[in-house]
């Protein structure tokens, strides 16, 4: 039971970041019908930009919580200022092109990342200080630290945040109309540039937050974090039926879930056969078979089949 | 297809091309670039596979270096002293096609209900499987010798000399590099002509039918599940035959050869060249493989003849300018470099 219990919270506090990527994904998808392909690599920009901006506070005697806030939000910055540089070069000149040409040029946008910040931040690993007020919290025989219950409250309240400026203000109904139909919410006086803009200066604000909070959740940081992490996110936004926020939250949280469980208890399920490095095919094995019984995801609706 | 007025000129031309390619190259740049034209073929052929699936199907596979590990691994297998199995290569390259284009299937049926984006995360996420089997199917039986992968594997042979060895020809060598380099290029040709006469068949009509729309192509009698299901078996068996002569070349293979990163470069060789438009595709494959090469080669000392220092990482820089240029050749020709003269065509009849 302890192993079970442990084993969802460390799958709740890893799903959490993946359901904030995973948003990032969904949004842009919901909108634009375009897999966002860097957005991994924001996410990496957003955890080694905030780590150099702690580094630089880090000896100006401010309390820790709040270098991490002034870091988390510079580094957000950081990555709006990207999401909306990568929109405006890599895709906004493409969007009557062939479906994979933004595709394409995603790829591009995200090897380019990846190697600027290789040659900002070099090849190395770098460890992240633990800025927030360590603590260990036993309940029923499991464990868990600040940092765990931090980033799911946050990764929560974000979540609830992000539901309520999409349903219930001006901008998310802006949002919603833009992504029914461009062309009609224009002319009902939605600027559909200015929607798709801001949709991708949000996504990268969430990819700032997770990639700091993945950065303080595994202590340690480097140029390479954001492909898998995009990978697993882009799994759980298809899982829980793309375009859909609530199904990029439910994917998340559940993927991360399912990795945790199956990497607990792989080993005992199939007598030591296969191990805890199987871990990565339980999550794919997982989504396949979603997909094949509901072929647009958990909760996404049924598309209907084009004539 | 508009036929050129003389075809046998051209094909010369483009024969003699082929044929004297690595003895020019080899001769100026060193056999170090030989190795990068087989490398090329091996590509070229890998882009053509992924094209039917992606440009004639018009299914996104981002997981096509799958099919290529699976030939790779089963020459791997039968023919080194990993289990001791020794194989001739021509039995193992139609056995590597025919167990890719099983895996093919295998990935294409539960897939058939899938659209678009859906179908690219599910083939992303089998090429991935296929990986972390091969990385850790080293207990509790060893097969794949896990992240270690597999050395001392033959080389491939024909007429029984091994093309790993040089062989004289009236006092002039022809280094090993290069008998690999008229092989892959031969196997490359046949799996151009298989392509093109695919291309026209009524099959070839028929993926082209599916992609600009299922339903439609459904509505018109053709059989899309049975038509989808050998696109993914064909694409996939050229890739297997392409993985097995890259075992044979190398004489090892590790996991590491078949990371996602290398399904996106196929894709992009396809994509970027022209999808669904055969020469196109050859574009792609040799231009994605030549260009960062010579990125390699070059970005070191152009940066010491500029700055007299190397500023920058090489390895870096390289991978910098080839995410920059697939951004530049996208905005500027979506469509890819040389792409099907499809509307023309169309508008000839």
């Amino acid at each position: 039971m302890d192993i079970f219990l442990q084993q969802l919270i460390n799958g709740l506090t890893l799903g959490s970041i993946y359901a904030l990527v995973a948003l990032g994904y969904t949004m842009v998808y919901g909108i634009l019908g375009l897999i966002n392909f860097a957005h991994g690599e924001v996410v990496m920009i957003g955890a080694l930009s905030s780590l150099t901006f702690v580094r630089l506070l880090e000896n100006s005697g401010l309390p820790g919580t709040l270098v991490l806030l002034i870091g988390l939000l510079l580094a957000a910055l950081v990555c709006m200022t990207l999401g909306f540089a990568i929109e405006r070069v890599a895709y906004r000149p493409l969007r009557s092109a062939p479906r994979l040409a933004p595709l394409i040029t995603a790829i591009g946008v995200s090897i380019v990342l990846q190697q600027l910040a290789m040659l900002i931040w070099g090849r190395g690993y770098h460890s992240v200080p633990a800025l927030l007020p360590a603590g260990r919290h036993e309940f029923l025989g499991a464990s868990f630290t600040n940092v765990q219950v931090v980033i799911v409250v946050v990764a929560a309240l974000t979540m609830v945040g992000l539901t309520l400026l999409v349903n219930r203000t001006r901008l998310g109904r802006a949002m919603r109309a833009t992504a029914e139909n461009p062309a009609i919410a224009g002319l009902m006086g939605v600027d559909a540039d200015r929607i798709i803009s801001l949709t991708f200066v949000i996504g990268s604000a969430l990819a700032a937050l997770a990639g700091v909070l993945v950065s303080a959740n595994y202590g340690i940081a480097h140029y390479h974090m954001g492909f898998i992490l995009g990978l697993k996110a882009f799994t759980a936004a298809v899982l829980g039926g793309i375009g859909n926020l609530a199904g990029a939250m439910v994917g998340g949280v559940l993927l991360g879930v399912i990795e945790a469980l199956g990497a607990g208890y792989i080993g005992d399920l199939t007598g030591g056969v296969l191990g805890s490095h199987y871990q990565d095919v339980f999550a794919f094995f997982v989504l396949i078979v979603v997909l094949v019984f509901r072929p647009s995801g958990l909760m996404g609706e049924k598309v209907a089949e084009r004539a | 297809m508009s036929q050129p007025r003389k075809p046998w000129l051209g094909v010369t031309l483009v024969g003699i091309a082929l044929l004297l390619a690595p003895l020019v190259v080899g001769a100026s740049l060193g056999n170090a670039w030989v190795r990068v034209l087989d490398f090329a073929a091996l590509y070229i052929m890998l882009a053509l596979g992924l094209n039917i699936v992606v440009g004639f199907a018009g299914l996104l596979d981002l997981g096509y270096i799958a099919f290529y590990a699976v030939g790779a691994y089963l020459y791997a297998l039968l023919a080194s002293p990993h289990f001791g199995v020794h194989w001739p290569a021509w039995a193992i390259l139609p056995l590597g096609a025919a167990v890719a284009g099983l895996f093919g299937v295998l990935l294409g049926a539960p897939t058939l209900r899938l659209r678009g984006d859906y179908l690219a995360i599910v083939t992303l996420g089998f090429g991935e499987i296929i990986r972390i089997f091969l990385n850790n199917l080293n207990s509790p039986v060893n097969i794949t010798n896990g992240p270690k992968g597999i050395a001392g594997i033959d080389a491939i042979s024909v007429f029984g000399h091994r093309l790993s060895k040089s062989i004289d020809i009236g006092g002039f060598t022809v280094s090993g590099v290069m008998l690999y380099y008229y092989l892959f290029v031969v196997l490359a040709l046949g799996i151009v002509f298989v392509g093109i006469r695919l291309q026209d068949s009524r099959i070839g009509r028929a993926w082209v039918a599916i992609r600009e729309d299922e339903v439609a192509a459904k509505a018109c009698g053709i059989n899309t599940r049975n038509v989808k299901l050998l696109a993914f078996a064909m694409g996939a068996s050229f890739g297997g035959v392409a993985g097995g002569l890259f075992a044979g070349f190398q004489e090892f293979v590790s996991p590491e050869s078949f990371g996602l990163m290398e399904s996106i470069m196929v894709l992009c060789m396809v994509v970027l060249g022209g999808m669904g438009h055969i020469p196109g595709v050859i574009f792609g494959g040799l231009l994605l493989t030549v260009l960062p090469e010579a990125f390699r080669h070059g970005a070191g000392p152009a940066q010491q003849a500029l700055f007299g220092k190397v500023l920058l990482d090489p390895e870096a820089l390289r991978m910098l300018l080839f995410g920059l240029a697939l951004i530049a050749v996208m905005l500027y020709r979506p469509a890819g470099l040389w792409p099907e003269p499809r509307h023309r065509r169309e508008m000839g009849k």
